[in-house]
């Protein structure tokens, strides 16, 4: 087991290498002037040579990519250009807002996918299923802050049932202390924060978690329908276990599988939702803070999220793959 | 399967005489060619035909629309309305947005962008993925290596900060790079698939066959081979203009896609984003429900098409 891990950890290696020469080599094909970029009006060609030469910038790529990759290797993600903060700073001040939306979509996705997409197995081919397969397709195919922005007008302006801005009111001069909104009201014994934060977490929940939840519907449904035909399933049934039992312990503990593994795939895609769901909500996290970033082409915060993204994903699915070996006794890593 | 023993020599008779009516049918069929036996699949498909009849009206609203209803849309109504627009009802059918635009003539007009934008890249999308695809899969070696490699890489970015990025550095605001970063962007899914199709589609005897009377590598790559992977390539095209199209609204909402005066789904939407809080419904519903109905509609049809044109498909 753990020689699997640490071969799968050595085996993330050269995908993260690949992607930093990318990552290094597309920055540099953008057009624009460094030297405009930071020194804006102070603007002369003195000062442009000397921050060419301490930047390094008149240096051979391969030695500016090597120098690069030595900074990363040491853990320095770099600064912003604009303000020079340090990125790994600033990200992680705002990473726990991203994690909390995305944890939402995937608790709304998972807790509601998985009951449909069994209810629609166990009725398939019913108005049942027609129905849950419309409600499927229709949230894979409406885009994230199509459905935000529908939210927003029609459960915030227009019922006027849930805040649609922000993660907490602001009104309420909460000091967050980890940047967790629901772990900090909480210790700061403060119920009523904590509602208020659950409550303005819903509408963006929703919104992100609709195409994860349209996917995990259909594939626990296919999953669920495909173990049903087993013949350990026919057996079990002809020994007379309850309809229950043999759902639980036949049906459900296998098809599990896949399912699990279409959620762990799903966090890539919610973490580039949370873009743009962060946007329509006005969520204070990484994502509107990236999209400020190239906004402002401040390159080097754009660059460092999408290594600490990929990253992510890769110690996610790692994490699932060494779930199956739980789920699955047949499969044993050797 | 499972009930095969249990079959009473009785039902195997009639399923013999269903063999034997399944026989002239095929015999029937022989007079319909692929694309006949395609079409006959799609119609079939109920969900497909509800597509294209989703698509028409949009086409249709993209030609018409502004035709029909003239309005410039940059034209002011005299008597402005409160910062919140003309609901439907003062301003049938969509309203109006705050300057006193009528919605409608925005979603029409933005059907024409959409519209345009969805076609253009995937014609790119597919010319490029086609041939990369193409040329991987039928020669194979160092070059399959070198190219899928590229893929992978390029794959391997998350998709939509370099399209962000893209369009902020090179798109200007202008109709013409945007189109051509979409474009450029979307092709190596389409590569990937169209070299799977070659792998296993050059090892068939009709490669052999045209090999062996002496056609040319060019021409057994797009004249032989390339008629046969056109299921599958057709499917995806319509996927990249659906993605086009969720594109084009996901980068102009971020203020990184057209300039302000053009009208494009994704303007509308980003426009009205600051007012809704005055409760003007209207404003982002109809441009909304319009890129959600075509998209709908654009997979309903990618599915149909998916089991019309696949040759291994059942009657």
């Amino acid at each position: 087991m753990i020689r699997y891990i640490v071969r799968r950890l050595l085996g993330a290696i050269p995908v993260l290498f690949g992607l930093s020469i990318v990552l290094f080599a597309f920055v540099h094909l953008l057009p624009g002037d460094p030297c405009s970029a930071i020194l804006g009006q102070h603007r002369t060609e003195e000062a442009c040579a000397r921050l060419r030469a301490n930047l390094g910038l008149d240096d051979p790529l391969t030695v500016q990519y090597l120098r690069y990759l030595g900074s990363l290797l040491r853990g320095d993600l770099g600064a912003s250009v604009i303000n020079n903060k340090p990125f790994l700073d600033e990200f992680l001040v705002r990473f726990p807002g991203t994690i909390e939306l995305t944890l939402g979509a995937l608790v709304f996705a998972v807790g509601l996918g998985i009951p449909l997409g069994r209810l629609a197995a166990r009725h398939a081919q019913s108005w049942l299923d027609g129905v849950v397969t419309a409600i499927s397709l229709f949230g894979i195919s409406i885009p994230v802050f199509v459905l935000g922005l529908v939210l927003v007008v029609v459960f915030g302006v227009g019922l006027g049932w849930l805040p649609t801005q922000g993660r907490i009111d602001a009104r309420l001069r909460f000091e967050s202390v980890t940047n967790f909104m629901l772990i900090d009201t909480l210790l700061a014994g403060r119920p009523d924060l904590f509602v208020d934060a659950v409550r303005h977490l819903i509408l963006p929940s929703i919104a992100l978690g609709s195409i994860p939840l349209a996917i995990i519907t259909r594939i626990t449904r296919a999953s669920v329908i495909e173990v049903s035909h087993e013949d350990y399933v026919r057996t079990a049934r002809a020994k007379g276990l309850t309809e229950r039992r043999v759902d639980e312990r036949h049906i459900m503990r296998n098809a599990w599988l896949p399912v699990t593994t279409v959620i762990g795939l799903q966090v890539g895609g919610l973490l580039a939702g949370a873009v743009l769901t962060e946007t329509v909500f006005v969520w204070n996290g990484v994502g509107r803070w990236v999209v400020d970033a190239i906004g402002n082409r401040d390159l080097t915060i754009v660059q460092s999220t999408i290594l600490v993204f990929a990253l992510i994903f890769l110690v996610v699915n790692l994490i699932v793959d060494i779930g199956y070996a739980f789920l699955n006794p047949r499969i044993r890593y050797a | 399967m499972s009930d095969q023993p249990l079959r009473t020599p009785a039902t195997s008779r009639v399923t013999a005489l269903t063999d034997t009516a399944a026989a002239d049918y095929e015999v029937a069929l022989e007079s319909l060619n692929q694309w006949q036996l395609a079409w006959r699949r799609f119609r079939r498909h109920r969900l497909a035909l509800v597509g294209v009849a989703i698509l028409a009206v949009m086409v249709f609203l993209a030609v018409f629309g502004p035709i029909i209803w003239p309005y410039d849309p940059l034209d002011l109504r005299r008597d402005l309305p409160g910062p919140q627009g003309f609901d439907p009802i003062a301003m049938p059918p969509f309203g109006s947005d705050g300057a006193g635009r009528s919605v409608f003539v925005l979603v029409a007009n933005g059907a024409r962008l959409s519209m345009l934008i969805g076609t253009t890249t995937m014609l790119i999308a597919v010319t490029i993925g086609v041939l990369v695809g193409a040329v991987a899969g039928f020669f194979g070696g160092w070059v399959d290596n070198l190219l899928m490699r590229f893929v992978d890489l390029v794959l391997s970015i998350p998709f939509l900060f370099i399209v962000l990025v893209a369009a902020r550095f090179f798109g200007g605001g202008e109709l013409v790079p945007l189109i051509l970063i979409f474009g450029l962007l979307s092709w190596p899914g389409l590569a990937r698939l169209v070299r799977a199709l070659y792998l296993s589609l050059r090892e068939q005897e009709f490669v052999l066959a045209a090999r062996a009377v002496g056609v040319g590598d060019l021409r057994i790559a797009f004249r032989h081979i390339l008629p046969n992977a056109i299921g599958p390539v057709v499917v995806s095209a319509t996927l990249i203009v659906a993605n086009a199209i969720i594109l084009e609204a996901f980068v102009s909402y971020l203020n990184f896609g057209l300039k302000a005066q053009d009208i494009s789904w994704g303007n509308a939407l980003a426009r009205s984003q600051e007012r809704i809080a005055v409760g003007n419904w209207w404003w982002p519903f109809f441009p909304g429900m319009a890129i959600a109905l075509t998209v709908i509609a654009i997979n309903f049809l990618g599915d149909g098409l998916r089991d019309a044109l696949d040759p291994r498909a059942k009657e």
